[in-house]
């Protein structure tokens, strides 16, 4: 579904990504991890074009992102993202936010668009906020409204950027419990977290990066088990103490 | 103080004094009206345009800012109303089929309208820049196109967050228009001078025009303080993220 | 139009630098004594003493709400009979309109430089005036040895871009028939007919003028920024 093949990407003359390559199967659950600064976000936003790349390539369900003949935002609209901000649009109410992409990009009508909003906000367990805007809401809140636009758009793979990292602790499970739902009905994810607990619920592999590079890709078992590097054993030991 | 004045006839027009200020008020206004969406157009415009990953179109419209900011308005006014014509065999070929008032009026408007749409650009830009990033990226992730991410995304939050700025842009432009009088347009400062000197009553014409310039800074306070509630996000305060 | 001919700028040019300088002085001027006004006037505005503080902001909206112009035809038909009334003469005194524009200026720019010193006061935190009496200062030695010079240096890019505003806004006055560098301009341009030519060099000076002194401020608002 997903295949990024020797990406590197330089901002200026400093390296940010490093000959990364991985590959994200259909309905399979694929967990990035790794110290801040090493790349983990900008390598998920090459995914979708929302960074560029100087090197190498990518591809989602065999159309290349790095091509620029590439329809981007027809690209963009079958990958659902999920920002570690929410960046919900705060000046449209909860349906207006569920409903614009469905209307503006995929040309559903506004009804069509409203009931299928709808039935995705209802999945996430808020269908009674969906009049109010989101800056009515609380974090946790957003971030399930900003899970449901995404999915509102039918997407046929999803990307989580730190979804969990902005959120009051009390609120990152009921994020959470929507995401290992979403992995369990089999949809494709490919998710930036520190979430460890999540990863060892419902991640088939993990990918431990560390200044712009890939420096493991393992199934879940291996990765747990016994990380072959000595920096991600450091940052296992340091993640899991608290 | 003699408040008679403003009923007296003016001595070769028709009309009374105050009628002749009420004309000039009209001028005042609809000039800045048109000047006013002139600007606001252009300067969403440019203010966009500075806004692009584009770094072509970010130093044009750098330059189209600083251009109409570092010369005085008045000689903005000498340069469109006489250079201009001037220099342009065309455009002195149209001034010359228009009368007198037309001239100035259209002059004033461009002028001003220009002259607004800089400090327009900078508090749009301003404004869209505030925005965190991640709300563009959020627009381009559902698939919008960057005209549609700007268009329902991006300017209008920017807009709203702009609006005490604009405020004071709406506010610099009405008393801007009082520098058309150096062209001659008949505006509300044109009409308070004349009555000054025809009548030598200084203190009752500029005491008239103060109380009409406050009066429409108090109203132009009141209309965008309106439009700022009606436009309101709720639970969102501006400047927090 | 082919026969422009920009010699005439070279012939008037003595006649040009007088207006200019003119202008230049009325901008320093203006701005010294707008910031010393702006200042005491802010300090008026965030009195505690209600009067004062309605005072200040009344006289602040006021200026604030009208045009410049208007302002400056204002002071050159008062003041004149201000200074009859404070002298006791028996004629206002002819004082005309160069030297009555120093009084409007000053006067006028007082409360743009209020607003700007008054956000440069507020942004100061609290905690300060608090530790400058716990040291024992009294209220006007800790305005002026600890809150102004602390809000002074904050806004010192804003002061200085106001006063390119104010060096731009002073062209007004050549309304008044006064020979600042525009009125220069203007009596040329119509002496020898050569109005194109004058009005465009005018704004080209302007420009390179203002341009160059805001790249300045920017440098500086750089600078502060580091240091900070």
């Amino acid at each position: 579904m997903i295949e990024i093949k020797n990406v590197s990407k330089w901002y200026g003359s400093f390296q940010v990504l490093n000959h990364c390559s991985t590959h994200v199967r259909k309905g399979e659950v694929v967990v990035v991890c790794g110290p801040s600064g090493s790349g983990k976000s900008t390598l998920i936003k090459t995914v979708n074009a929302l960074e560029p790349f100087q090197k190498g390539e990518i591809t989602v369900d065999g159309i290349s992102v790095g091509d620029s003949k590439t329809d981007l935002p027809k690209l963009r609209a079958k990958i659902g993202m999920v920002f570690q901000n929410f960046e919900l649009f705060p000046h449209m109410k909860i349906t207006e936010n569920l409903t614009i992409g469905q209307i503006k990009v995929l040309g559903r009508s506004p009804d069509e668009a409203r009931e299928r909003g709808l039935k995705m906000l209802d999945r996430v367990g808020l269908i009674d906020q969906m009049d109010k805007y989101p800056g009515q809401l609380s974090g946790g809140q957003q971030q399930r409204v900003a899970i449901a636009r995404a999915l509102s758009m039918d997407p046929i793979a999803m990307l989580f950027d730190e979804p969990t990292s902005a959120l009051d602790p009390e609120m990152i499970n009921e994020v959470l419990d929507v995401m290992v739902e979403l992995a369990q009905e089999g949809m494709t994810m490919m998710c930036v977290t520190h979430e460890m607990g999540f990863a060892r619920k419902v991640a088939h592999r993990v990918i431990f990066m560390d200044q712009g590079s890939i420096v493991e890709d393992a199934t879940k078992d291996d990765f747990f088990g016994k990380p072959r590097s000595e920096r991600a054993q450091q940052f296992l030991s340091k993640i899991l103490h608290h | 103080m003699n408040l008679g004045i403003f009923i007296e006839q003016v001595p070769d027009g028709d009309g009374a004094w105050w009628e002749m200020l009420a004309s000039g008020l009209g001028w005042t206004l609809g000039t800045a009206f048109f000047a006013w969406i002139m600007a606001f157009t252009l300067g969403s415009i440019v203010g966009v345009a500075r806004t692009t990953d584009k770094p072509s179109l970010v130093r044009a419209g750098n330059a189209y800012v600083e251009l109409f900011r570092n010369i005085p308005l008045i000689v903005q006014f000498f340069v469109w109303y006489f250079v201009v014509p001037g220099l342009v065999p065309a455009v002195k070929a149209w001034v010359v089929s228009l009368d007198p008032t037309e001239h100035q009026f259209v002059t004033s408007i461009v002028c001003l309208g220009l002259f607004t749409s800089a400090r327009i650009a900078e508090q749009v830009r301003a404004g869209i820049q505030s925005l965190s990033h991640g709300q563009r990226d959020a627009g381009y992730a559902i698939g919008l196109t960057r005209p549609q991410t700007y268009r329902h995304v991006l300017l209008p939050m920017a807009y709203r967050i702009i609006i005490p700025p604009l405020t004071s842009e709406v506010m610099n432009l009405i008393k801007n228009t009082a520098v058309a009088y150096s062209i001659g347009l008949v505006e509300l400062f044109f009409r308070t001078r004349e009555m000054a000197e025809m009548t030598f009553r200084y203190f009752e014409a500029f005491a008239a025009a103060t109380l009409i310039y406050m009066v429409i800074a108090m109203s132009a306070n009141r209309v965008m303080a309106l439009i700022e509630r009606r436009v309101a996000v709720p639970g969102y305060i501006a400047g927090g993220k | 139009m082919g026969e422009l001919d920009f010699d005439v700028i070279g012939r008037s040019l003595p006649y040009l630098l007088k207006g200019l300088q003119y202008t230049v002085q009325l901008t320093l001027v203006a701005a010294l004594g707008g910031t010393v006004f702006g200042t005491l006037l802010a300090l008026a505005r965030l009195s505690s003493f209600k009067p004062v503080a309605l005072v200040a902001a009344g006289y602040v909206n006021l200026m604030r709400s009208l045009p410049l112009l208007l302002v400056i035809f204002w002071f050159y038909f008062l003041v004149p009979v201000l200074i009859q009334q404070v002298t006791g003469s028996e004629r206002p005194p002819q004082i005309g309109a160069e030297r009555s524009a120093y009084i409007t200026f000053i006067m006028f720019e007082a409360a743009y430089f209020c607003e700007i010193m008054r956000a440069g006061i507020q942004s100061i935190s609290r905690g300060q005036i608090g530790a400058a009496y716990a040291v024992g200062l009294t209220y006007w030695q800790s305005m002026k040895l600890i809150i102004l010079p602390q809000a002074f240096r904050n806004m010192l890019p804003v002061l200085l871009t106001q006063s390119i505003i104010l060096f731009q806004d002073v062209s007004l006055v050549s309304l008044l028939n006064v020979t600042d560098f525009v009125g220069a301009a203007v009596k040329i341009a119509q002496r020898d007919s050569r109005i194109v030519e004058m009005y465009l060099f005018v704004a080209i000076v302007y420009f390179v003028l203002c341009y160059t002194l805001s790249l300045m401020v920017k440098r500086l608002q750089h600078r502060i920024a580091i240091v900070r």
